[in-house]
């Protein structure tokens, strides 16, 4: 067997950093606009409605939180991390895209579907939240944009595996680069994770809201939704477990601990972060209990690789701060590169992201989930893996992508540094007072500031809300005015532009078993339990569909 | 934990802690689930399963539905059902009275769009889907008021949707 070194050498040309430079655009675009809505909605639950103020242009509180969810946790993170993969595919196998041309219609096809769902969202035809259940009814052009943006993205995916492909048969018998592997194995496992919503707007939705059929069945849409619904997290996780992975210990001066435990994760992830949708409906109607509780014990399988990923992760980090001299048990944190705002802002998202995780088991657990469901604890939850996990780590990301897609240096680290901070301080005080409230009764999606029933004893925790949310805004302006005036700067000296980081494996990565880097016996066994774990159920809903729910307008 | 480059063959090549942790990762999961199991199947702490179908257009109308007079029924000495309708954007009925001890079984049905209805202080919660009767049973065994509120968005005055049990010393309160 031949022993080959991945090739890290391969430089973006200008026009690849440039098509890169267009996800990341649109990313960023989005995650301000959709953090405008951020303080009108955390201020409302201490009184202050300043959507009152807004109308024409935005008419109520749920317009802005659905704008808030469209663009912050389907927009921004979707473009970061299709530009994003553009970056680990070509910079991990080290060769352009195979087919450009195939990236570029994937691109175009998912910024035209923004648009159309921009247009409704705007005008307030689409007040329906990101989750959009029926029978509330949206504007088709909502549903068709939506697609489009799925469709796309499942056509970038298209140029990832034809390039991976055509690397796989000029490479026999070595070992996939990390990066370009789990970027791949991740645009793979949303293709099949998306066949949820795909099927259940193009069956039900889309014909409905053009008036083909008059009505829905709510319940079988719930399934159909939330089959897609849990693999989006981990779509949006993996490429910031990627960067934990393969990037953030070469930033910190260290190399990546277990190369095959890393692949195991992965692997993992594509295998059991389907079959777990049930945990969403633990409280729905008209799914029996035994297929809950099973999905309970999937989900569960799920944090597994988690706590895998947090043994190399951090085993990884302690490798490269004792490299740089660190010492003791837990002394060795103190002598990471916190000055570098990468690696800060991905250290402090791994921090909040261990009280995320411990959230996410009470979540899973099947009955206890009926304390907190659709209290305001979910959204302090997913304000810790979405909105923290993966959207400082991708700030993080972007506070050497950026430069490196522009020729740039990064604007004012020290100033980075000090966003990635007012984030990690803004999300402690939002999120600790949404998890209180959600455990007091408060429920989610509800301005609560309006609410008859809501008791005193809240006002302390609502009032926090409006402090974090603040904050977390002024963190949002400063990361983007950061992004901007990077790319406002001068050009410099490509020895002073930052490099795309690839951490090492500790052990060579030909050393990884073999069966660590096939896809189809995983994609087998992925598809293979999906089918015994929502089969039957499905199965079931779908022969006994009722179309008898009529639209209603929000 | 040292590397070990020396090895050339392929493997796992996996750490002693690394195996230890993975070994406690596993041993956790499996303790937290024998833990809900047990609570869940054989202790009572239920989650809603399949209750009936129905049909939203017709079931708050309809004469042979339950749900065409919503209520409290009494069925024996300390056993109620309740009927709830849960539409946008009020519940009928607003309020439930039941003395103290009562074991309340509780149907929730919607005529238009998904509800949420959870009640305050309890293991009560269950999303409302039309079509659909969700169905938990409860006993209330402290007295109190416990409101009912809507945890799912059902529309603009979706905030205002709430309504309360109020459970009473026996003897006390209104009709039962």
């Amino acid at each position: 067997m031949t022993v080959s070194d991945v090739k890290v050498g391969y430089e973006l040309t200008t026009k690849e950093k440039r098509f890169i430079g267009w996800h990341i655009l649109v990313a960023v675009l989005a995650l301000l606009i959709g953090s405008l809505m951020g303080p009108l909605q955390s201020f409302e639950f201490s009184g202050l409605n300043l959507y009152r103020y807004l109308e024409p242009i935005l008419q109520d509180y749920y317009q802005g939180l659905t704008l808030h969810g469209v663009l912050n946790a389907l927009v921004w993170t979707t473009f970061f991390i299709v530009g994003f993969t553009n970056l680990t595919t070509i910079k991990g196998l080290g060769r352009p895209l195979s087919h450009p041309l195939v990236n570029k219609i994937g691109f175009w096809t998912m910024l035209t579907g923004l648009v159309m769902t921009a247009v409704p969202l705007l005008l307030g035809e689409a007040t329906v939240l990101y989750t959009f259940y029926p029978p509330l009814e949206a504007s088709w052009a909502f549903y068709l944009g939506l697609t489009l943006v799925v469709v796309g993205s499942w056509i970038e995916g298209y140029g990832f595996f034809l390039t991976y492909r055509g690397w796989r048969k000029d490479n026999p018998g070595v070992r996939s680069p990390f990066i370009a592997f789990a970027g791949v194995l991740n645009m793979a496992m949303w293709q099949i994770a998306t066949l949820g919503i795909a099927v259940e707007i193009l069956t039900m939705l889309l014909p409905w809201s053009v008036g083909l059929i008059d009505a829905t069945d709510p319940e079988l849409a719930r399934t159909y939704f939330w089959f897609t619904g849990h693999p989006l997290v981990y779509f949006w996780l993996l490429p910031a477990y990627i960067s934990w992975y393969a990037m953030l210990p070469k930033q910190a001066g260290g190399k990546l601990f277990s190369d095959s435990l890393a692949r195991l994760a992965f692997w993992l992830f594509l295998l059991v972060s389907i079959p777990v949708g049930f945990h969403h409906q633990f409280v729905d109607p008209g799914i029996p209990e035994g297929w809950k509780w099973i999905h309970a014990g999937l989900t569960y399988a799920v944090f597994f690789p988690s706590m895998l990923t947090a043994f190399t992760v951090i085993a990884s980090l302690e490798h490269a701060a004792k490299q740089r001299g660190g010492k003791g048990l837990v002394g060795w944190i103190r002598a990471l590169p916190w000055s570098d705002p990468s690696v800060s802002a991905q250290l402090l998202a791994g921090i909040l992201f261990m009280f995320g995780g411990i959230g996410g088991l009470v979540n899973a657990s099947y009955n206890i989930n009926t304390v907190i469901h659709n209290t305001a604890w979910v959204p302090g939850h997913f304000h810790l893996t979405v909105a923290t996990a993966v959207t400082l780590s991708f700030i993080g990301i972007s506070y050497w992508l950026v430069p490196h897609l522009s020729g740039r240096k990064l604007w004012k680290p020290k100033w980075a540094v000090i966003q990635t901070w007012t984030w990690f301080v803004g999300m402690i005080i939002f999120s600790n007072a949404m998890h209180v409230l959600g455990l007091l009764g408060a429920p989610r999606r509800t301005p609560l500031g309006q609410a008859p029933y809501v008791p005193e004893e809240w006002a302390g925790h609502l009032l926090r809300v409006s402090i974090g949310g603040g904050i977390l805004f002024i963190a949002v302006i400063m990361y983007v005015w950061t992004m901007y005036k990077t790319v406002r700067g001068p050009k410099v000296d490509p020895s002073e532009v930052p490099e795309v980081p690839i951490a090492e494996s500790m052990r060579h990565p030909q050393l990884t078993p073999a069966w660590l880097d096939t896809f189809k016996p995983w994609l087998i066994g992925a598809i293979v339990l999906i089918l015994v774990a929502y089969g039957p159920q499905l199965f079931e809903q779908i022969s006994n569909i009722s179309l008898n729910s009529p639209g209603i307008g929000p | 934990m040292s590397p070990t480059s020396e090895k050339t063959k392929e493997s796992m090549g996996v750490d002693p802690f690394e195996r230890n942790w993975m070994i406690f990762s596993i041993g956790m999961l499996v303790v937290f689930f024998t833990l809900v199991t047990v609570a869940g199947f054989a202790l009572g702490f239920q989650v809603p399963g399949v209750e009936t179908k129905v049909d939203p257009r017709t079931v708050t109308v309809d004469p042979a539905s339950p749900f065409s007079e919503p209520g409290l029924r009494k069925v024996s000495e300390g056993n109620y059902e309740a009927y709830v309708v849960a539409r946008t954007f009020s519940y009928e009925p607003r309020e439930i009275e039941v003395p103290v001890g009562s074991k309340v079984t509780i149907y929730v049905t919607s005529p238009d769009v998904q509800h949420g209805f959870k009640v305050q202080d309890t293991n009560i919660n269950m999303q409302i889907v039309p079509g659909q009767v969700s169905k938990l049973e409860y006993t209330f065994d402290r007295v109190g008021e416990f409101p009912y509120i809507c945890t799912e968005f059902c529309g603009i005055g979706h905030a205002a949707m709430f309504g309360v049990v109020k459970v009473v010393q026996p003897g006390e309160g209104g009709d039962q």
